[in-house]
């Protein structure tokens, strides 16, 4: 894996916020390799969200170098190799199922039958035949959410970050969409990190998990998750499931499972950003 | 539709035209009963406890009137409608334009929002004879003025909410597709603010009529409505005096009816808008 070019490579990176002197991220070293799907899990505070937009450009490192595809982030988000998914699925609400997918396609210049097309795939891929000219408010949250990550495919883009996209949903309908990223994944062959707050969702999904601390946010260790591909149902029954199941929770109990300061990340992010 | 992931909702059919005009008709019956039971009470109330005319005239009366004289009375109104209007575009306009500018440039916004709100909490009307020396008393251009700041606001507040409150994700969102500030203006801030402006856009109708018959109560063309309301209520002609507030009760009422169905079209997106069709 490591001869491979990686997609992501981030050398000795920190992250300070100006407000309050928050330590999000400190020295985080990752190289992710194309095709991997790599979880970052972790408690309330630890720095994941903040290191996912990190990657993303999104927010601005304090200390540290983030290589995307060879190139620096910025270069990498003025080029279009992000495609993001977040946990609200931040659809336009004046715009239907179909012209939300199209969106990032309008901004990548595409002709109006290419687009067409590729909505059209999208929306065969994620499975809303009959919910084109759907309204957002109109769909389940669970919907909502596959209409997200089809905008997010959409246009190929290399890498794919999503921050929790299906913390918000019923039991049910995310162990569904567990099963349709799987299928996605193998058939886009994108690279995806994703970050979770849940390690038998990371430990399905994943090929590596890494599992951070809180305060300062640091990688206290990497799980290669060694379970056959492609998972199923039967996956989650399996003894190996819940060997690294169990890994991952004491690699988890050893960081501190402390959560003080819980759920300020966002706040300090956008209070960074000035929105 | 695919058969392996069962889908927990149904597209939603589609409503006939004929469907949706049942059930608003349906929708429109009590509101229309409260109408006609407000009139009857009104008339037989007037008649039936011998109310002095110069507290109310029976509506019969007013209307008789209305009718007789109706081509001088819908003249004045039009005067009057059109230093609203005239106030109303340009008041909603620079309104609208100054909030995408506050928007644009934050710390700009951030200096100027308190006296924009000082401002906002001053009686403006106040000013009415004022302009009518800086324009003329007989220049409509002095109600049009007064209609206009009473208008700008409003407009200018709300607008500046609806570009401001944007969901930080939905701007990152648009930031990972490359976009620049203009393309997220464009793209995003400005469909989010719409709503918003609309609201506004409804009020500012009502503060335009205000500004405008107000304006013409402190002197103005004889042609112009608040003048003749004046006039008549002066020498005792409370029948046409009424008639005139009539006159400009129900253009008031289709100013804003006319806003409310532009923003029908406009929002035809948004859930207030479909949920009622639906």
């Amino acid at each position: 894996m490591s001869r491979r070019v990686s997609v992501v490579s981030l050398r000795g990176l920190s992250k300070e916020f100006s407000r309050g002197g928050v330590v999000a991220l400190q020295n985080i070293d990752l190289e992710i390799a194309p095709g991997e799907f790599v979880s970052l899990i972790g408690p309330s505070g630890c720095g994941k969200s903040t290191l996912l937009r990190v990657i993303g450009d999104l927010v601005e490192p304090t200390g540290g170098e983030v290589v995307v595809n060879g190139k620096s982030a910025r270069q990498a988000r003025l080029d279009r190799d992000y495609g993001i998914v977040f946990q609200d699925a931040v659809l336009y609400d004046w715009r239907t199922v179909a012209k939300n997918i199209a969106l990032p396609l309008e901004m990548g210049g595409w002709n109006r039958g290419r687009r067409r097309a590729r909505v059209g795939e999208m929306i065969e891929l994620v499975e809303l035949g009959g919910f084109e000219g759907h309204h957002p408010w109109q769909l389940s949250g669970g919907m909502q959410q596959r209409v997200s990550i089809a905008r997010a495919l959409s246009f190929d883009p290399s890498l794919l970050l999503m921050d929790e996209p299906f913390g918000a949903l019923d039991e049910m309908t995310r162990e569904r969409l567990n099963m349709e990223l799987l299928r996605i994944w193998e058939r886009a062959r994108s690279t995806i990190v994703f970050v979770t707050h849940s390690i038998s969702e990371a430990v399905f999904l994943s090929t590596r998990v890494v599992v951070m601390s809180a305060r300062p946010g640091q990688i206290t260790g990497v799980v290669e998750v060694d379970l056959p591909q492609p998972r199923n149902a039967e996956t989650r029954g399996e003894p190996r499931f819940f060997e690294l199941v169990t890994e991952v929770r004491e690699r988890l109990r050893a960081g501190g499972l402390d959560t003080a300061g819980e759920g300020g990340e966002e706040e300090l992010i956008a209070a960074e950003e000035g929105l | 539709m695919s058969t392996t992931a069962p889908l927990p909702v149904q597209p939603i059919p589609r409503g006939t035209l004929g469907r949706r005009v049942g059930r608003s008709l349906g929708d429109w019956a009590p509101a229309a009963l409260v109408f006609l039971l407000g009139i009857a009470a009104w008339e037989g109330l007037v008649r039936g406890l011998a109310v002095e005319r110069f507290l109310l005239p029976p509506l019969s009366d007013i209307l008789r009137t209305l009718w007789a004289d109706r081509s001088f009375f819908i003249d004045a109104g039009l005067f009057t409608f059109k230093e609203a209007l005239g106030g109303f575009v340009i008041g909603s306009a620079a309104g609208m334009l100054v909030a995408l500018v506050l928007a644009r440039w934050r710390p700009l916004g951030r200096a100027l929002m308190p006296y924009a709100i000082a401002a906002n909490a001053i009686p403006i009307i106040a000013f009415a004879p004022i302009t009518n020396n800086w324009f003329g008393l007989l220049n409509p251009a002095s109600k049009m003025a007064i209609a206009a700041v009473l208008c700008f606001f409003p407009v200018m507040v709300n607008t500046l909410r609806g570009l401001t409150s944007v969901p930080p994700s939905s701007i990152e969102l648009m930031r990972s597709y490359a976009a620049g500030e203009w393309e997220i203006f464009r793209r995003v801030r400005i469909p989010n603010a719409l709503p918003y402006v609309f609201t506004a856009l409804k009020v500012a109708t009502v503060l335009a009529m205000i500004g405008a018959i107000v304006g013409d109560y402190f002197g103005g063309s004889q042609e112009a409505l608040g003048i003749q309301i004046r006039r008549f209520a002066g020498i005792f002609a409370f029948e046409e005096a009424w008639a005139a507030i009539l006159v400009a009760s129900v253009l008031g009422i289709g100013f804003y009816a006319a806003v409310a169905i532009a923003e029908r079209l406009a929002l035809s997106w948004h859930p207030s808008v479909r949920g009622s069709q639906e």
